[in-house]
């Protein structure tokens, strides 16, 4: 936490400025049975803190974030729980409320840029729009401010990529391009959805570093959904487990990565490559998928997969264990009970 | 931008010197051949003869054709046998021409006006009474050929209630001046505003009648483009943004789906033409499409040269024009 | 000149959409869509409409547009027998009045009343429905012939042959339908029932050829192929057994629709005095054409075939959007 932070929000560092509580999405399709995307999460983001929200696809992580942006189409989806930013509940706003936040003081960042971008209009024009939204300006007055961003991202030739369309750029520039869109109007709260999964490997470690920079600048909280334990070791200060729809784990990332407690975590992290392990070692990732899960209801839904797994696993729901910064939902956790 | 229309029209005029040996070919394989076509099937064995060698049948096909492309050039087709005995081809066409305009032109008009707005909304209120209905109307258009919905009009609003003419381009013993052969047009420059007046009432049948099937294509295209944007990734980016409602549907949704609907209105127009020959037919509505039934009934094969000819030729221009409106909204075309 | 550059490298049947709009842009991508829809998951052609049928038979849309076609079809092959008059005697001649009363009306044994000539119109609209399945069916049998020739033949063949042949394909596309069908029907020296049939297949014939060779070129790298190619089958027998009845669910719902398309331009077709001259064979579209003289006396006399028309149009047009919704991936969800 710097010193920048700290006066932005007099408040304190300790006051979260978003507050997940018992968030659940439900899908319901016509003539399907309703599905549990999201199964009652809660973690917080405080003020200039990188979150990491981790697991892979499925786990409910993308969902949670469209969830708390209001993103999610309204056909067929139940949204319930809490989101408190800045001391109002998302969920409860008014659409057109909703509307003067978004952009304004949380943004998002999608996956893939090429198809977040829209084909048929200028990149200059694509920045400006927010501005001239949320913070009433021309586009005139608006296009220098456009032209500062682009730079600021890293973009070079920023006043001639102005009035190029999103074809014409590469995919890393296109991703910055979209950084800049949604730092347009200084948010205070970032919330990133895969953003590296789409590019190049040398192109998303710039990326990243862009946007370890820029909340480093700026005190921007970012939420960081990814499926990439990698990504999470090099940008978060807390890193949340997802699976099925629930949290699983939390902790800080050095507490986290040196003492996982529960039995997916480690499967995740015996799934990254490891330069340092002897030559010859077998990577052990964790066996079946997600479509073997038993519901949360009566049961863990990890336990079909889980090497740790105990009588318990199978018949009751693992409680979490722990508080909102470190904590897990596990009947067996590695290390043993305390 | 003037690159991409000069390449454009560059290549259609390969397209329309390929059609030209296409009208060639089927004048060739006409009953009666070439000499038929020109001077009618009734001729006399000496006036035949003397016709084949002036055309150089004996000749071969390259040079038949290159003398062929030589006469449509000058606009020499011979003359009409049955539209209108006597008459130049080309005249007789280029008489008939304003009247299909007009009538094309009101029609795709009204499907533009009511198909736009109309896929719009249903895409917008996807499942509701307004889609349902709408969609089930537009296949049920498709459904109905567009001769019987001209006759359906004409029964019922010119026969049975008498509230519009029943056929023609204007009431008998009118007696308005002609400047442009579009009768509302006319009117209007001419400030006779009772000649208008009329033109609009015997064009409004024909031309509701015409629109049906632009219309369906139009709403059920705008509406599928419709739906596919709202499932982009770019729209969820610009609902992220904040953006207000007005400008997400106007800049980034409608935009991008009138893509598809430019390409459609394009080839509805050439469309259209095949709607006129029936709708006119129905309505006696003395224009390119009512030649052409009574050319294609009656075997009039210079009339049908002509006008086979031009509609190529309107044909290509109107899919220039496409393009064009294309490159303009989408710059993955222009900057490429 | 692009048409030289895409003759060359053949695009793949769902590359370059949004880039090149020209011509019949959206008829063909309608028509790619559909060949790709049915082969992207690798099974056998039989087994793919097996599991679309389950999801039809549950669709109201379908049904209604299945019983439909089959009443159309059964009544079109029965009718002869159950109809009540033969369709040349003339029963209501005397009552025929050329200026008073040109159309008799219904009377008991004449349920619609009689024609300009005295005919029972209830059994000429009966008998009716056979010419029209008849031109309907044939069209698109001769057009489906000549599609899959061509379409097989470019798709399994490639190169300059591939090139040729679609290019020629786009240019028919490109020219309105229905004008094509005029021009054709135009060089009939005396026109019948095949100059329907004829003008009408050669307009199907572009449809098919290219459903036929996207069809192909999608499943050209698909895994079976590669297996069956690998395993050292034949190519005549790969394109024979292995691509052809994959392509069978795209094709069957084209055939629907070109059914519905087929009557409509038929009935186009005879209006404008193009179709079958002969009044001892009935059929809707020039029953509909007789009938213009009559519009403020009778114009029951053209709403008659005009309704069977659309019903019947509606019914094939039903089956044939449920059956491609039912086959297309993007719909499934």
């Amino acid at each position: 936490m710097t010193q920048a932070q700290a006066t932005r929000h007099p408040r304190g560092a300790s006051e979260p400025l978003l507050s997940v509580r018992d968030l659940r999405v439900t899908f319901q399709r016509q003539g399907d049975a309703a599905f549990k995307a999201v199964d009652g999460v809660s973690f917080d983001v405080r003020p200039g803190q990188t979150v990491g929200l981790v697991g892979e696809s499925g786990c409910g992580k993308s969902v949670t974030s469209l969830a708390i942006m209001g993103l999610l189409p309204e056909r067929g989806n139940t949204v319930e729980g809490k989101a408190v930013f800045d001391g109002e509940d998302l969920l409860t706003l008014s659409p057109s409320a909703m509307r003067d936040r978004r952009g304004a003081e949380i943004a998002m960042i999608f996956q893939d840029p090429l198809s977040s971008l829209n084909p048929v209009i200028t990149i200059g024009r694509q920045v400006t729009e927010v501005m001239e939204r949320h913070q009433g300006l021309s586009r005139k007055q608006a296009t220098p401010k456009a032209r500062d961003l682009l730079e600021r991202v890293g973009i070079p030739d920023p006043k001639a990529r102005l009035v190029n369309y999103p074809h014409q750029l590469s995919g890393g520039m296109r991703q910055r391009a979209l950084i800049a869109m949604a730092l347009a109007c200084n948010p205070r709260l970032l919330i990133a959805d895969e953003p590296t999964t789409a590019l190049d490997v040398t192109i998303q470690a710039q990326i990243l570093a862009l946007l370890k920079e820029l909340v480093v600048d700026t005190g921007t909280a970012l939420v960081m959904i990814t499926h990439d334990l990698g990504v999470v070791a090099g940008l978060c200060d807390e890193v949340n487990v997802l699976y099925g729809g629930k949290v699983v784990e939390r902790g800080g990332r050095h507490g986290l990565f040196k003492r996982p407690r529960h039995p997916y975590t480690v499967g995740l992290l015996n799934s990254i490559p490891r330069l340092d392990a002897p030559l010859g070692e077998k990577l052990d990732p964790v066996p079946g998928s997600v479509a073997d899960n038993l519901p949360w209801a009566s049961a863990c839904a990890f336990a079909p997969r889980c090497s740790q797994v105990v009588d318990a696993c199978t018949s009751h729901t693992p409680e979490w264990e722990g508080d909102h910064v470190v904590g897990h939902r596990c009947f067996n956790p590695m290390g043993g009970t305390p | 931008m003037i690159r991409f229309v000069v390449r454009r029209l560059l290549q259609m005029c390969v397209v329309v010197l390929v059609l030209s040996m296409l009208v060639f070919a089927w004048l060739r394989s006409l009953p009666g051949g070439p000499v038929s076509a020109i001077l009618g099937e009734r001729q006399t064995p000496e006036r035949r003869a003397a016709l084949e060698a002036a055309l150089g049948l004996d000749q071969p096909l390259p040079v038949q054709y290159l003398k062929f492309l030589e006469r449509a050039l000058q606009g020499n087709f011979g003359v009409s046998t049955k539209v209108l005995p006597g008459e130049d081809a080309l005249q007789v066409f280029l008489d008939r021409l304003p009247a299909t305009i007009e009538l094309s032109f009101v029609a795709m008009v009204l499907a533009i006006a009511l198909g736009i707005p109309l896929g719009y909304l249903a895409a917008r209120r996807r499942g509701s009474v307004i889609d349902n209905g709408a969609v089930i109307f537009s296949l049920v258009g498709i459904a109905v050929p567009v001769f019987f919905t001209a006759f359906l009009l004409k029964y019922f609003f010119a026969v049975e209630w008498n509230l519009l003419p029943v056929s023609g381009r204007q009431s008998t013993g009118l007696d308005a001046t002609r400047i442009t052969g579009m009768f509302v047009l006319d009117g209007i420059l001419t400030r006779e505003w009772d000649a208008a007046w009329d033109a609009i009432k015997h064009l409004i049948l024909p031309a509701v009648a015409l629109a049906t099937i632009p219309f369906a294509v139009i709403f059920r295209i705008t509406r599928a483009a419709v739906l596919d944007v709202l499932d982009e990734d770019y729209v969820r980016t610009a609902e992220a943004k904040g953006l207000t409602t007005r400008v997400i549907r106007a800049r980034h949704v409608l935009r991008n789906a009138m893509l598809p609907v430019v390409t459609t209105i394009g080839l509805q127009i050439g469309g259209l033409l095949a709607g006129a020959v029936l709708t006119e037919t129905v309505f006696s509505f003395r224009g390119v499409g009512d030649a052409l039934a009574t050319a294609f009934r009656d075997k009039d094969y210079p009339v049908l040269q002509v006008l086979i000819l031009a509609a190529a030729v309107i044909y290509v221009l109107v899919n220039l024009l496409v393009d064009i409106a294309y490159a303009v909204i989408d710059p993955r075309i222009r900057t490429r | 000149m692009s048409e030289d550059r895409d003759g060359r490298t053949p695009t793949p049947p769902d590359g370059g959409r949004a880039r090149r709009p020209s011509y019949g842009q959206v008829r063909r991508d309608r028509i790619d869509a559909l060949a790709t829809a049915g082969t992207v998951d690798d099974e056998p052609g039989v087994s793919l409409i097996r599991s679309a049928w389950k999801r039809l038979r549950r669709n109201p849309i379908f049904l209604l547009g299945a019983a439909i076609t089959l009443a159309f079809i059964v009544l079109a092959i029965i009718s002869p027998w159950i109809a009540p008059w033969d369709v040349t005697a003339r029963p209501l001649l005397d009552q025929v009045r050329p200026q008073t009363n040109p159309v008799p009306g219904p009377e008991p044994g004449h349920l619609l009343g009689g024609d300009d000539r005295g005919r029972d119109l209830f059994s000429r609209l009966l008998v009716g429905s056979r010419q029209t399945l008849i031109v309907g069916v044939f069209a698109t049998l001769f057009g489906l012939a000549g599609g899959i020739t061509l379409g097989t033949v470019a798709g399994a063949i490639g190169g300059w042959v591939d090139s040729l042949v679609m290019r020629i394909v786009d240019v028919m596309l490109s020219v309105p339908s229905l004008l094509l069908a005029f021009t054709i029907a135009s060089l009939a020296r005396s026109p019948s029932q095949w100059t329907l049939i004829v003008a009408i297949a050669v307009i199907q014939v572009p449809i098919f050829a290219r459903l036929l060779r996207g069809s192909m070129l999608a499943q050209r790298g698909s895994d079976h192929v590669l297996a069956a190619r690998s395993l050292g089958v034949r190519p005549r027998a790969i394109v024979f057994r292995h691509m052809l009845p994959n392509s069978l669910g795209p094709v069957i719902v084209q055939a629907t629709l070109s059914l519905a398309v087929a009557i409509i331009d038929a009935a186009a077709l005879s209006f404008l005095g193009l179709g079958n001259p002969d009044q001892r064979q009935p059929e809707w579209g020039q029953m509909l054409g007789l009938a213009q003289k009559y519009i403020s006396e009778a114009p029951h006399l053209a709403f008659y075939p005009a309704g069977c028309i659309i019903v019947v149009a509606l019914g094939f047009t039903l089956m044939g959007e449920s059956l491609r919704e039912a086959l297309d991936p993007k719909t499934r969800r």
